[in-house]
């Protein structure tokens, strides 16, 4: 395709989002001045030992999981919306989300309901990660198994929602029959978090994140055939049952591994391919891609700035506040243009 | 059946309709056509008699019941869709998504058969990309979204896709249903030229039976009882057009070679 030049938002957005990257380092509960951040960041030391701790060990990876999560998100949701033509799709709608979130809550609640032999007491940062991923792959497999018996793209998203619908059912009844103590650790859970997370961690993390990027760019094609519908993007040669079973790969990939790590962070997917869309004014992929992930990125690190309440000790939940500000603004981009693309 | 020389598709024994588990809905059966490299042809027929189903069959949108089609000698089934991306383009009724992709960028994606897997276009593809342009008359247009095109205008686009994907065959399901007659004759006069100029092979379904009758080379028509083909003079000469509609509301008229409404 003919790219019209978007050279000059791509600079600029760029920029923005290493700002954004040094801003978000410089707030928190403890002040640190911007030239000991520097210092640390290019591998010096600063003043203080503890600040340095606090940079490295804290800053630093969750301002890094608040990128890969943004634009991680943000990806699943283009490929959705390009996959089912429908702009309301996104990794929560195909209950992909949901299935993390089945995950975590039988490892948190169902220690209580089945009286605790199943799961030794304590909880490990490892066990989180891994239910939730087995969660998410387990609803995705349902999903792709459906989607292999039905043609039609607008059923399978129905049956993402009522998958949706039933984890959260299950939920609900292993939040009944579950203990305070448990079912506000899963509370907390599901509010999302970016922060607490290892090198390590950051590292997996990391790795697959990566594995499900270089994916996305070798499906650019037949994403960009899926504008013209399925029936022309067959006669355009591309296998489609192929290319939709990598795009469902790929976003349980990537969701699976976000939930996982950070909770289940809502609306970022769904929201920012539209936002980008009317930055762009383009559906093509080769250009929305990158876009779509640099945007997600910046939001999600402004929601992050925003839910740490700078200079004040309280954090709030992520999760809360990349609803409060999805929710208006795919709200006011439908009242504003009339009209949705994909 | 006459002979005839340099033949690009063909059905044999061919079958129609749709497969609901063990239920065959039979569409149309017993289709023997033949059709040669070069021509404009116009598959005609009231509504729901097959036209569109055949259209999908050939061109492997969906699969035949029983016997088989042939294009350019080789089964349809023993292509891929990759293979068959580059014999056989297509020009359908479906809306397309919304999205906002350009005219141009619409017109490019007939390249994709050709491109590498990052879809770059080639000095060739550029070219080609072009000439559909021009063919097409439709420079003016390629800077706009194309939901912002009439349908008359819409409908050039998409035939300018099909011929950037550079096929001997391009196949469209009823070109000018939401056409004026105006813009109707002008797709029509545009086809014509593109089978003359190229020597591609066009097949379309219409309900524009007058119209064909002066614009095809040849026409397979649906009658309930049978399935005709050949040239207009030769359907006009076995008095094939009569059967095709109920007679009480218009006739066809043989001096005249068209359809007239009955008089009240």
């Amino acid at each position: 395709m003919k790219n019209k030049s978007y050279t000059k938002h791509f600079i600029l957005l760029s920029v923005f989002l290493i700002f954004l990257f040094f801003v978000n380092i410089s707030l928190g509960s403890v002040s640190i001045p911007l030239k000991d951040i520097l210092n640390t960041l290019l591998g010096g030391i600063s003043s203080k030992e503890s600040w340095t701790t606090i940079i490295l060990n804290f800053r630093l990876p969750k301002a890094i999981t608040a990128i890969l999560v943004g634009s991680g998100l943000s990806i699943c949701g283009l490929l959705m919306q390009t996959l089912f033509r429908n702009p309301l799709a996104g990794p929560f709608v195909l209950g992909i989300s949901s299935g993390a979130s089945l995950g975590v809550a039988i490892l948190i609640l169902g220690s209580s309901v089945f009286g605790g032999f199943l799961f030794t007491n304590s909880i490990s940062n490892w066990s989180l990660p891994i239910t939730a991923s087995l969660g998410a792959f387990l609803v995705l497999s349902a999903v792709i198994i459906a989607a292999n018996k039905v043609k039609n793209t607008m059923s399978i998203l129905i049956i993402g929602l009522m998958f949706g619908s039933l984890t959260s059912a299950v939920i609900s009844v292993l939040a009944y029959f579950s203990e305070a103590d448990q079912i506000q650790q899963y509370l907390f859970w599901s509010f999302g978090s970016l922060g607490n997370l290892s090198w390590n961690e950051i590292l997996i993390f990391s790795i697959i994140y990566s594995i499900g990027i270089l994916a996305t760019l070798t499906i650019i094609k037949p994403l960009n055939s899926f504008l013209l519908g399925e029936n022309y993007a067959k006669s355009l040669g591309i296998n489609i049952k192929k290319s939709r079973n990598i795009i469902l790969l790929i976003t349980s990939l990537l969701t699976g591994v976000i939930t996982a790590f950070s909770g289940p962070i809502a609306f970022v997917g769904l929201a920012v391919p539209h936002i980008t869309r009317m930055f762009f004014t383009t559906s093509n992929h080769k250009i929305l891609i990158p876009a779509v992930a640099i945007l997600g990125a910046i939001i999600l690190l402004i929601c992050d700035a925003i839910a740490q309440l700078p200079t004040s000790e309280f954090t709030l939940p992520i999760n809360a506040i990349t609803s409060l500000f999805g929710a208006p603004v795919v709200i006011w981009l439908l009242v504003r243009k009339k009209k949705i693309y994909v | 059946m006459k002979h005839l020389k340099n033949i690009i598709l063909k059905t044999e024994n061919l079958s129609i309709g749709y497969q609901n588990k063990k239920v065959q809905n039979i569409v149309a059966s017993k289709i023997d056509i033949a059709i040669e490299k070069g021509k404009l042809v116009a598959v005609l027929g009231k509504n729901g008699i097959g036209k569109s189903t055949l259209l999908r069959t050939i061109s492997k949108v969906q699969k035949a019941l029983k016997g088989e089609v042939f294009i350019n000698k080789k089964k349809n089934d023993r292509f891929t869709n990759k293979e068959l991306s580059t014999v056989l383009s297509l020009v359908l009724t479906e809306r397309l998504p919304e999205s906002q992709i350009t005219v141009f960028e619409l017109i490019a994606l007939g390249r994709q058969p050709y491109t590498n897997w990052i879809d770059k276009l080639s000095e060739n593809d550029l070219e080609k990309i072009n000439w559909a342009i021009d063919q097409t008359e439709i420079d003016h247009l390629k800077e706009k979204f194309f939901y912002e095109l009439s349908d008359g205008q819409l409908q050039r686009v998409l035939i300018a896709r099909a011929l950037a994907q550079d096929t001997d065959i391009i196949i469209l399901d009823e070109p000018t249903a939401h056409l004026d007659l105006h813009h109707t004759i002008k797709i029509f006069d545009l086809l014509k030229k593109l089978v003359k100029e190229t020597s591609k092979t066009i097949i379309l379904s219409s309900h524009e039976v007058n119209l064909c009758i002066k614009f095809a080379d040849e026409i397979v028509l649906f009658t309930d009882s049978k399935i005709h083909s050949g040239t207009p003079a030769e359907l006009i000469e076995n008095e094939a057009f009569d059967n095709l509609f109920p007679n009480d509301i218009v006739n066809f008229n043989k001096k005249l070679e068209q359809f007239i409404i009955n008089k009240s």
